[in-house]
């Protein structure tokens, strides 16, 4: 799959691929979904490897559990389901089973976030990262599009000690990386700098950043934009040095505003170096039917809707 | 064969004493069930599970994964009976900082525990896993999973059973403590369980049930259900909760809750009376 930098590209495709790939060089890698092989693109690893795939039907709770003992049997378990049934419906188990027993399961969640469009607000995952990270053991990671997303799967290969989050979506994004660029877990990575407001985003609002930055350029404001794409552990070391130079900071998520990035990055902030924020996500509420493009606008994800809370955030700064 | 019954007959009653024992040093915990288990897990402890304690993550050891967590005391005894750990650590149940946790853990490391529970109904999904680890790997080890009659009602339960059957765990042998009682009261008044038996038969296991105090009929369940190929086995193990000590047995009110300083010493008395009387 050739990607060309700003057309759009299946994360979920990136993910399919790569764990062929990885099943090619590992035999210790299982794969289970619970009746979403097609949709998640496991059906990949399937059809290569049918002797180390487990379609475990609709039972999320069970498989979780399951995969878990599948970790500590000595296999690399990769767990696929919707965002909101792995972050959601079986929670307890793995919190249970998986955290507590920092069992290292890979857990790929698609279909998160709003972009998920017209089945509306029982399956747009808005809370997953909230309650992964909440996990002790668990750490978080959110792509920014398809090329990060194999990156991150590469990388999360030989994540053998606690277990780990993957947010995904249904959706193609836009791709923002080319060839050069490195995941690195644990790491934030500037991808544009700037002097005047420091802009924090994962998953697809990082694209729609990279967009604010350039309405914010045409107003004569400089806006640092960086890619959070390990949500936990945070790399506090990389979001505290970027306000420091630009001393008021915006952030910018597809998930509630309560307990995500936002929530993440203000944490850090209180901590280290409090500066004015504000936070671009869903505030509060449930999202709706709709086409991804139609919803996206609509709460306000869109590079027009971060340059207005970049401007908030810098009036507060020159209130202070 | 009476001669090894009397004897695994008297290693029980020693293991229920470590259990009174550990439950009123620890003034908490849940005695009812564990004392209710001790025979089938007696036997299934001494005479059937291939481990070794000087290597507990030796990888074709047969895994023991206790899903109804709460009854720990009588597995944390038989562990350190068998050397896992030091026999002293089980006076420090349930204290700060100890190696037993109120319930398993393999986060705190406990040498023998294969499985953190305590949250009813993740257990034998987690078996499934060990059990389906096993098969890829063409591995000998087999999978001894212990659930209660309650857990039945929990819904993940039976996702585990569609599952194991699915998946013809043939390796994975469940025991079922049949009770009959849970912390509200009997199971048929809280939430009815019966046909038991027929709805584990009705998921494709072969199904044993057996008087859980009768030892050849434990023994003879355990070896006719490591020849079963095909499908797995669960052994329904109808248990008297507080089984040996006079004024828990069969009162679902033990299912928690430690002793008095005189209940402890009249069930330590009742229980070496039993064991004198196994020679």
């Amino acid at each position: 799959m050739e990607l060309k930098l700003g057309e759009k590209a299946s994360l979920r495709r990136a993910f399919g691929e790569a764990l062929v790939e990885l099943g090619e060089v590992d035999e210790r890698i299982v794969v289970l979904t619970a009746d979403l092989a097609g949709s998640t693109n496991t059906d990949l690893f399937a059809k290569r490897f049918p002797e180390r795939f487990f379609n475990l039907g609709i039972t999320e709770a069970n498989m979780m559990a399951l995969a878990a003992g599948l970790a500590m049997s000595g296999k690399k378990p990769f767990v696929s389901t919707f965002a909101i049934f792995a972050a959601g419906k079986p929670w307890e188990q793995v919190r249970q089973a998986i955290a507590y027993q920092s069992a290292p399961v890979r857990i790929v969640a698609t279909h998160a976030g709003l972009t998920v469009g017209e089945d509306g607000a029982s399956h747009q995952m808005l809370e997953d990262i909230n309650n992964m990270r909440v996990l002790p053991n668990m750490d978080v990671v959110v792509p920014a599009d398809a090329v990060e997303t194999k990156q991150a799967i590469h990388a999360l290969k030989d994540h053998d000690s606690n277990p780990v989050y993957v947010r995904l979506a249904r959706a193609p994004f836009p791709v923002v990386f080319d060839d050069n660029y490195k995941f690195e877990f644990g790491r934030a990575k500037v991808l544009r700098r700037g002097d005047d407001i420091s802009i924090f985003a994962c998953g697809l609002m990082v694209y729609q950043s990279l967009g604010a930055a350039e309405v914010l350029a045409e107003k004569g404001i400089s806006a640092e934009v960086v890619n959070v794409s390990t949500i936990k552990p945070l790399d506090v070391e990389t979001i505290v040095a970027s306000v420091s130079k630009t001393g008021a900071a915006v952030t910018a998520e597809e998930h509630q505003v309560i307990g995500g990035l936002g929530s993440a990055v203000a944490e850090a902030l209180a901590e280290h170096c409090p500066v004015p924020l504000v936070r671009v996500g869903v505030q509060d509420r449930f999202g709706q039917s709709g086409s991804a493009e139609a919803l996206i606008e609509y709460y306000g994800l869109t590079p027009e809707g971060i340059a207005q809370a970049a401007l908030r955030a810098l009036e507060r700064e020159g209130q202070r | 064969m009476n001669g090894e019954i009397e004897a695994l007959k008297r290693k029980a009653y020693q293991l229920r004493r470590d259990v009174v024992e550990m439950v009123y040093r620890a003034k908490s915990g849940h005695p009812g069930g564990a004392l209710g288990m001790a025979d089938v897990l007696t036997v299934l402890h001494y005479k059937f599970i291939r481990a070794d304690p000087k290597n507990p993550s030796w990888p074709d050891r047969d895994r023991f994964i206790l899903s109804n967590g709460h009854t720990c005391p009588i597995l944390y005894a038989i562990l350190a009976d068998k050397g896992y750990f030091p026999r002293e650590e089980l006076w420090r149940l349930r204290k700060l900082g100890a190696l037993l946790q109120g319930h398993p853990s393999t986060a705190h490391k406990i040498p023998g525990v294969e499985f953190s529970s305590g949250s009813l109904g993740i257990g034998l999904s987690f078996a499934c896993g060990v059990a389906l680890a096993g098969k890829i790997d063409k591995r000998s080890y087999r999978v001894f999973c212990s659930i209660s009659d309650a857990e039945c009602q929990e819904g993940q339960t039976w996702e585990a059973a569609l599952t194991a059957h699915h998946y013809k765990l043939d390796n994975l042998i469940a025991i079922l403590d049949r009770n009959r009682c849970q912390i509200d009261g009997p199971t048929e008044k809280v939430m009815a369980l019966e046909p038991l038996a027929e709805k584990w038969r009705a998921f494709g296991w072969e199904v044993f049930e057996i008087d859980g105090h009768d030892y050849e009929q434990i023994i003879f369940a355990f070896e006719a259900a490591l020849k079963v190929r095909g499908r797995p086995k669960i052994i329904i193990s109808h248990n008297l909760l507080g089984k040996g000590v006079s004024f828990m047995e069969g009162d679902y009110k033990w299912h928690h809750g430690a002793p008095s300083a005189e209940e402890f010493e009249q069930a330590m008395r009742e229980l070496a009376q039993h064991m004198e009387g196994s020679p």
